[in-house]
């Protein structure tokens, strides 16, 4: 059975308040049984106390439906500025929640949380809004009428006859730190109402007036009062048991509800929920896939997602089964998963028809056994609009004709058959034939539409007298009835078990297809890796346009550079607003959800062991988004999860390799240390001694040896200066607090730099550079590249004999400029080439003397040609000396020099 | 110059840089004032006006470039700023701000000297309203004829393009001086096109291989690695 999905639990859990989030706000519910009661003008003066004893309170939203004594209230209060949005030409006034976040106020008011927002808004309903405010730590104050709580919502209906559309789902009213009931006496709000103190609006006049009848009003009060009390109780008993964890589930209530695209089901739902709150008890919406279920409509399919998703959004756990018989599915889940109740809604049907097609209730209560059984009146209920089927299903007109080809062909081998004059019985036989084939084939209808074929055919055609429908002897009326029955069975049969298998296939191809997500990213590893294969699955799992949208440096959540697949999903700034507010939250929104549907793509939230790690944006192909089934959606949730661990996988793995990292620098920085004292103290020495020397005997020493000595100074003071330089700019490297500024250059000015800054070290080696003219402008830092130059120049000149020649040569091989410096010394060490850019941390060991800060310079042409994304190398000349070869990356295009000619004058 | 020495304000922190700037100055020929922080170097400026300022960037009690920038509200003093290598960007800042040139820390004797030198010139130039000018530059086999706007390599015309001419003419202009890449895109190309380096790297390149015998290893168009360039003059 498919895992519950975790997220959604996450939802309910929070809607439940089990998991009071720290830092929540707090919401209060001004509760009424009908419009009038004074709940907005109550809710003011609230406010208006809380203002007095220093609360920042700002008002959102408040209708004052042009009541003065309501609006005498507002002074000196906050306001803020509504929305103004456009509907149908129609400027339309809606509170404005970025507004209200941005103000960040303690406390705010926002009338009316039942409203539906004008489409454009980012959450359908305004208590989604009022969710986004507490989720942000701001208190809120709201009004509710009973008539809008989802549960109740057909109970009022048959009391006053009027449907309401606009529900509050019952957790977010359970929710709610306070509840204060505003009530009035029914009489009193009938005076009010005659004298026109009530607000209504001018198209609901009729219905209102029917609704203000007091017998309405005593029952919604009755209502009201009762689902106030019903929430005390509840919350004394929570206080009572001091939230002490969930009793076991063995022990519990569990019910179970059958949902079906009836329009009744709805009504079942809702019953399920009120008994499951009452019994405090789990509750499972399961819809059964049944071979009588196949061939459902377009419109069918829509309502049934619709009640399925009803149910999710009451709390319960969603699941599809499937079998032959949907009352021995249900009760085998039943039993497997602890059901206690089963739900179902009784359909109104004739006798005869339940006699034809069977009786679910019926089934029930013959399988049911230990299980209670609950049947929930069907009445039918206007639906909401149905979405026009937007699914491209294929047509069967294609199958009908094939079926009338392989009838036909049946009907040509029968003839030859009857011509050859073979038996009867055969004849019969090459038809069933191909009634199996079309069931195979093509499906059910067909294959039934083959079975009344078959007999005129078989009639018209072999039975005599040919060519006439005319039967010569009655047996062959036999025949007939036997073919049809026989042929009707077959082709049932055979289009079921097509219809098996080809679900058997779905579902293993899904089960593949996740298990295959899993093994791929388990074996993956960095972001990019993972992101790409992401993309890659899920696009060949739901088609359409796929992305990952992950935290960057700042924390900001940003679209992942894949392979291309996730433009769809980023298309404007306000899709990549979706995501962040799904990562913020950690619920889905966007396409196909009540949050923000006007969105393009669907975002789920990636959540790892440790919270959330990124968003997943998915864009179904046009005119899908919305026919998700809770099967599939279910898959995508559990992709994602598999994809949230993944990640916290990789950034933990990163995270460890950076400790590494920190750990091998620090590692470097002392054995730098400890080379470079000894590095230091040399010249020190050299200066302390000669410069003494000059001091205290300065006076008696030749002006040769003078000279000499200062000239010992300086040479020394100029080879520690360059020391400290690589010392100093090693660490930067290391510490990497480096920032590269990279520009477009031509190689040849470092060069240039670099040979005029080590004029007199190269003033004994010959130096020929050979860039070739056409070089492209390279991009790096000059700065560094320049040190690269130093150090490889210094080197050559140091370990290679006075006179000998050293060359600077310069190539663009591929996507790489590869830069050479070339001696004509005594070449490497066998073994030398990998080592000596490390050389620097043998050094602290102090096998190599006389070698001083050569190891050091080469280890930071390592780190400098590295962090340019190049690669550095040394190798033995063939015919002797040694080179140093680097890269640089030439794989951007160079930016071009507008002519001259285009240029401003000056 | 020898004849009227010229007063050198040093504003460095370092008794020991003092010491020895001290010391080798007056034996240039230079009267030496010190100053040890940035607010006596301000204070000293204006009771005795110097002719070169010689400015550390690292001083303690404010910003060198902070002293450049009060400087440069009352007076047109060349200054000369000392600074650690790896600090271009300070360099380039302190430039921009209206320093006229850097030594790099440790320098010699002869390179402190070389900076001084021109940058007095420059002021003296700048003093004279311009009317002193050569018309003619001459460095090694480079002749550049201000007035008739021709250039000469060995005595051989070498045909420039009007931007290459001009950028030579601004490098003329301010010969042995280091400048920005900033200052020379604005001079040559405008203020748009201050952010656009490869250009200037790209004409600076055209320039070498017109004017210099080995453009890998220039004699007179000097680059600066991460401040600008500087043509030689001596």
């Amino acid at each position: 059975m498919p895992e519950p999905q975790a997220n959604l639990d996450q939802v309910v859990a929070s809607l439940r308040g089990e998991t009071p989030p720290s830092g929540r706000g707090r919401l209060k519910v001004f509760f009424g049984y009908a419009a009038g009661v004074g709940k907005t003008y109550d809710m003011l003066l609230a406010a208006r106390a809380q203002q007095k004893s220093g609360v920042d309170v700002v008002i959102g939203y408040v209708e004052l439906h042009g009541r003065p004594e309501t609006e005498a209230l507002l002074e000196g209060l906050e306001t803020l500025p509504p929305r103004a949005v456009e509907y149908r030409g129609v400027a339309i006034r809606e509170f404005d929640l970025d507004g209200a976040l941005k103000r960040k106020p303690a406390l705010i008011l926002v009338d009316e949380l039942a409203h539906t927002n004008a489409s454009g808004s980012r959450h359908t309903k305004r208590w989604q809004d009022v969710d986004d405010l507490l989720a942000a730590g701001i208190d809120v104050y709201t009004t509710l009428n009973v008539q809008h709580l989802e549960t109740l919502n057909d109970a009022i209906a048959q009391i006053t006859g009027v449907v309401v559309r606009e529900t509050v789902p019952d957790a977010v009213f359970e929710r709610a730190d306070e509840v204060e009931i505003i009530d009035l006496p029914p009489d009193e709000l009938l005076q009010r109402f005659a004298a026109g103190k009530v607000y209504v609006p001018a198209q609901a006049q009729q219905a209102m007036q029917n609704f203000f009848q007091k017998a309405n009003l005593i029952a919604l009060r009755e209502l009201a009062l009762r689902r106030t009390a019903d929430r005390v109780r509840a919350q004394v008993e929570t206080t009572g048991r001091g939230r002490e964890p969930r009793r076991p589930w063995a022990a519990q209530e569990r019910l179970l509800v059958c949902v079906s695209p009836s329009p009744t089901s709805a009504r079942v739902i809702r019953t399920a929920r009120r008994m499951a709150a009452a019994l405090q008890a789990e509750w499972i919406a399961a819809f059964v896939e049944t071979p009588a279920t196949e061939g459902m409509s377009e419109a069918a399919r829509q309502n049934l997602m619709r009640h399925m998703r009803l149910a999710e959004q009451l709390g319960a756990e969603t699941v599809t089964l499937s079998g032959q018989s949907a009352a021995e599915e249900l009760v085998k889940y039943a039993q497997s998963h602890n059901v206690t109740r089963i739900v179902v809604g009784k359909a109104a049907r004739s006798r005869w028809v339940e006699l034809f097609k069977g009786s679910l209730v019926h089934d029930l209560v013959r399988l049911s056994g230990d299980v209670e059984l609950h049947i929930v009146r069907g009445r039918e209920e206007p639906e909401e609009e149905t979405v026009a089927a937007t699914l491209p299903r294929r047509t069967p007109w294609g199958n009908y004709a094939r079926m009338a080809v392989v009838m036909a062909l049946s009907l040509g081998v029968a003839e030859l058959a009857r011509l050859a004059h073979l038996a009867e019985a055969n004849l019969v036989t090459v038809f069933l034939l191909g009634v199996v084939l079309v069931a195979v084939r093509y499906g059910r209808g067909p294959g039934v539409a083959a079975s009344m074929i078959a007999v005129p055919l078989y009639d018209f055609f072999l039975v005599p007298p040919y060519f006439s429908f005319a039967v010569s002897d009655v047996q062959y009326l036999i025949t007939f009835g036997v073919m049809l029955v026989v042929a009707l069975v077959i082709s049932t049969l055979t289009a079921r078990i097509r219809q098996h298998a080809e679900d058997a296939r779905q579902r293993e191809r899904r089960t593949e297809a996740l298990y295959r997500l899993t093994r791929q990213l388990a074996a993956m590893s960095g972001r990019y890796q993972l992101v790409v294969t992401a993309q890659r699955e899920l696009s060949e799992l739901f088609g359409g346009d796929v992305g990952l949208f992950l935290p960057g440096r700042s924390g900001r959540l940003q679209l992942a550079p894949g392979i291309g697949l996730e433009d769809g999903v980023a298309d404007s700034e306000a899709d990549i607003a979706v995501a962040r507010w799904v990562f913020d939250h950690g619920k889905l929104a966007g396409a196909g959800t009540d949050t923000l549907p006007s969105a393009k793509a669907l975002y789920l939230p990636l959540v790892g062991p440790e919270g959330p790690v990124g968003v997943l944006g998915i864009r179904l192909p046009q005119g899908t988004e919305r026919l998700l089934t809770p099967d599939q959606r279910q898959l995508l949730e559990a992709c994602a999860g598999q994809i949230g661990l993944a990640l916290q996988r990789t950034a933990l793995a990163e995270q460890a390799q950076r400790v590494l990292v920190q750990v091998e620098a620090e590692r470097v920085r002392s054995s730098l240390l400890s080379s470079v004292s000894h590095d230091l103290r040399t010249p020190l020495a050299v200066i302390a001694g000669s410069s003494s020397s000059l001091l205290e005997s300065g006076d008696a020493q030749s002006p040769e040896t003078r000279r000499e000595l200062l000239q010992t100074i300086c040479d020394e003071t100029g080879r520690m200066s360059r020391l400290i330089e690589n010392v100093l700019r090693m660490t930067q490297l290391q510490s990497g607090v480096i920032t590269l500024k990279k520009q477009w250059q031509p190689l040849e000015e470092v060069v240039g730099s670099a040979l005029g800054r080590l004029g007199k070290v190269l003033a004994d080696h010959p130096v020929t550079v050979r860039i070739p003219p056409n070089m492209p402008l390279l991009h790096f830092d000059g700065v560094l590249v320049e040190q690269v130059f130093l150090n490889l120049l210094d080197n050559a000149a140091k370990y290679t004999p006075t006179g000998t020649p050293i060359q600077i040569l310069a190539s663009v091989e591929g996507e790489q400029a590869v830069i050479e410096v070339a001696d004509s010394g005594p070449g490497l060490a066998a073994g030398e080439e990998t080592q000596i850019f490390a050389k620097f941390v043998r050094g602290a060991a102090g096998s190599v003397q006389g070698r001083r800060g050569a190891g050091l310079g080469l280890a930071i042409c390592h780190a400098i040609v590295e962090i340019h994304g190049g690669r550095i190398w040394a190798e033995n000349r063939p015919g002797g000396g040694a080179r140093f070869v680097f890269t640089i990356p030439a794989d951007l295009q160079p930016p071009t020099v507008d002519a001259e000619a285009d240029l401003p004058p000056k | 110059m020898s004849e009227n020495p010229g007063l050198v304000l040093v504003i460095e922190d370092e008794a020991a840089m003092r010491r020895f700037l001290r010391a080798s100055l007056a034996a240039a020929g230079f009267r030496v004032a010190e100053a040890e922080n940035g607010d006596a170097g301000l204070k000293a400026a204006p009771l005795q006006p110097p002719d070169v300022v010689i400015l550390d960037l690292g001083l303690p009690d404010m910003d060198g470039l902070e002293v450049i920038r009060n400087l440069r509200t009352w007076s047109e003093v060349p200054i000369v700023v000392v600074s650690a290598r790896g600090q271009e960007k300070d360099k380039v800042a302190a430039l921009d701000l209206g320093a006229d040139d850097y030594l790099t820390k440790p320098f010699s004797v002869g390179e402190l000297l070389a900076r001084i030198r021109v940058a007095m010139r420059h002021a003296a130039r700048i003093a004279a309203g311009g009317a002193d000018e050569a018309t003619q530059f001459v460095v090694g086999d480079l002749k550049v004829d201000l007035a008739a706007r021709r250039v000469f390599v060995a005595d051989k015309e070498v045909h420039l393009t009007p931007l290459e001419y001009r950028l030579v003419a601004i490098l003329v202009h301010h010969a042995g001086k280091v400048l920005t890449h900033r200052f020379l895109l604005e001079e040559v190309w405008g203020p748009p096109y201050v952010e656009e380096m490869h250009y200037l790297r790209v004409y600076m390149a055209n320039l070498r291989r017109k004017l210099e015998a080995d453009p890998a290893r220039p004699r007179y168009l000097l680059t600066e690695q991460g401040v600008g360039y500087r043509l030689v003059d001596e």
